[in-house]
């Protein structure tokens, strides 16, 4: 059967002319870019070009792009590289409340070491809210790491109210640019940020490569070392095939973004406005400040993996708010946060779409959904107590 | 929040889509509800009961896949048996019924049961039987879903 994979936050494609552009990396042109020997320059100067090719698409130096193992390396670099090298009585980390698990996990770590934790709270659209960062970013602060946009509501950041606050304090500023970077413009100068996380896949270029955006000036202590590669902020053989993937997947998203993003905004404008015809729906999120994939909905009186589950049975992969996966049954923090009870986030279902997805992609879920939620609400106890 | 497909078999997969015994008994004998939605999962069983056996049963669940699938298997394993029998009916026994749940989803095994066992003890309560012991501890009497505000008392999975 024919999948409609709606679940781009969990997986990106790679796109074929990117694995294309990758492969001489595997079995021709193998060598260490750190070689002397010839063998290292052909893979060198792609290194060199990739980089070129990423920090173009942010609007920065090459010379500013660390190559990673991906997003969650980039996050955890970002968040505890700088901390030895500020003022000693810096000692609080402040993240916000619809980060994802890989910012909120790392800054715990960091957290149980003697740092101060805060939390940016968010409104009911699950944005940040500027009267509350401005109490809680002071001269204690010594780092503050947002989400450009809540990969989960999808809804946009006040990016540049908060680092102006935190710039003010003091205080450097990450961006987790992740979900976000193929399909918004992003100038990473005139946001001026001091670090951004990238992730390649979520470009529709290969898992296990991403880049950290390091401001040129900001002081970073790798947190893997040994010989010294990526200038000393990341050692380990650089994945060459890797990272001339993310490469091209940059100039392709830097060169297709406006298409893209008209084409995402037209499927999700016509998913929202399919599914909240079913009755006693709502969005999740803010209605038209989100990220152009981003569709997040619940269902009243019924449980997120029932649907899921549903779905792919009949095609269609999306992904949940819910973690009935997950031993402890907790609901979403980012639902959570943003004023739903608990029931209403284990009913959330969370749609994200990759730039190949179509309208037979949308017309599959459209067709498949009322009946799904009509099944399990025939079956749900609340909805038989509440509606009947 | 991510989440991969879990490793449901063929079985459980087939009595979530297909479930056997879905609705509500006009005129019950019992009704049992446990669980509340703070959790993910809640269920109401109600029975019919003719010289001490269950002639008929049907449940509705709010829950995931394995919380429909367990109680749609309990239905069918309890159907027809003596009071007796079904009192001792145990979580593992609709486990191995369904040839296996993932180890995360074993508390809804345990939630069918004690709707069931819920059940049992309305019915008995309503002939002027005492069977406090049948009673699911979790969830007393009167306490209603919208009383639980936090997770605490989402009940812990017997295996992990």
């Amino acid at each position: 059967m024919e999948i409609s994979y709606l679940d781009a936050s969990s997986g990106m494609p790679t796109r074929r002319e990117v694995l294309e552009a990758m492969l001489p990396f595997f079995t021709e042109e193998y060598g260490n870019i750190s070689s002397i020997h010839s063998g290292g320059t052909v893979p060198k100067r792609a290194v060199d070009r990739a980089r070129a090719e990423v920090a173009s698409l942010v609007n920065v130096a090459p010379k500013e792009i660390i190559f990673t193992s991906g997003a969650t390396e980039s996050i955890n670099l970002a968040l505890r590289g700088p901390l030895p090298h500020v003022e000693e009585s810096r000692k609080k980390l402040v993240i916000s409340a619809v980060d994802h698990a890989s910012v909120t996990a790392a800054a715990g770590a960091v957290g149980g070491s003697g740092y101060d934790l805060s939390v940016i709270p968010v409104d009911g659209y699950g944005a940040m809210d500027p009267d509350a960062f401005g109490e809680i970013i002071d001269d204690k602060t010594a780092l503050v790491s947002i989400p450009f946009a809540s990969q989960e509501v999808g809804t946009l950041q006040p990016i540049r109210e908060i680092t102006q606050a935190a710039h003010e304090a003091g205080s450097l500023v990450h961006v987790d640019l992740t979900m976000a970077a193929f399909q918004c413009l992003i100038d990473l100068k005139k946001l001026d940020v001091d670090m951004a996380t990238l992730s390649g896949n979520d470009l529709m270029g290969p898992k296990g490569v991403g880049a950290l955006y390091r401001k040129e000036g900001v002081k970073l202590s790798p947190i893997i070392r040994g010989g010294g590669h990526e200038r000393g902020f990341r050692s380990g053989s650089e994945n060459v095939p890797g990272i001339v993937g993310m490469g091209r997947a940059a100039v392709i998203s830097e060169e297709s973004m406006d298409e893209v993003r008209d084409h995402l905004l037209g499927l999700r404008e016509e998913l929202i406005s399919s599914l909240l015809k079913i009755p006693d729906s709502h969005l999740n999120g803010h209605p038209r400040n989100r990220l152009p994939n981003n569709v997040n909905v619940r269902f009243d009186y019924i449980e997120g993996e029932s649907m899921l589950m549903l779905l792919d049975m009949g095609g269609v992969a999306v992904g949940t708010g819910s973690a009935c996966s997950s031993r402890t049954l907790e609901a979403s923090p980012t639902l959570l946060a943003m004023g739903l009870s608990h029931d209403k986030a284990h009913g959330s279902m969370q749609i994200t779409l990759n730039p190949l997805n179509d309208h037979e992609d949308i017309k599959r879920m459209i067709e498949a959904m009322p009946g799904i939620v009509e099944n399990l609400r025939e079956m749900s106890p609340l909805y038989n107590a509440q509606v009947k | 929040m991510r989440m991969t497909r879990l490793e449901y078999n063929e079985k459980v997969l087939e009595h979530f889509k297909n479930p056997r015994n879905v609705g509500e008994l006009e005129a019950p004998d019992g009704v049992g509800t446990v669980g509340n939605p703070v959790c993910g999962d809640m269920m109401e069983i109600s029975i019919r009961v003719k010289e001490d056996r269950i002639v008929d049963i049907r449940f509705r669940t709010f829950g995931c896949a394995s919380a429909i699938a367990t109680t749609s298997m309990l239905t069918e394993v309890v159907k027809g048996m003596t009071l007796e029998e079904a009192e001792k009916v145990t979580w593992d026994d609709v486990i191995k019924n369904l040839d296996g749940l993932p180890a995360v989803k074993v508390h809804c095994s345990l939630l069918a049961v004690d709707g069931l066992r819920d059940a049992l003890y309305k019915y008995y309560r309503s002939v002027g039987i005492d069977r406090e012991d049948l009673r699911p501890k979790t969830h007393a009497e009167g306490e209603h879903h919208d009383n639980v505000k936090d997770e605490e008392a989402c009940q812990d999975d017997p295996l992990v």
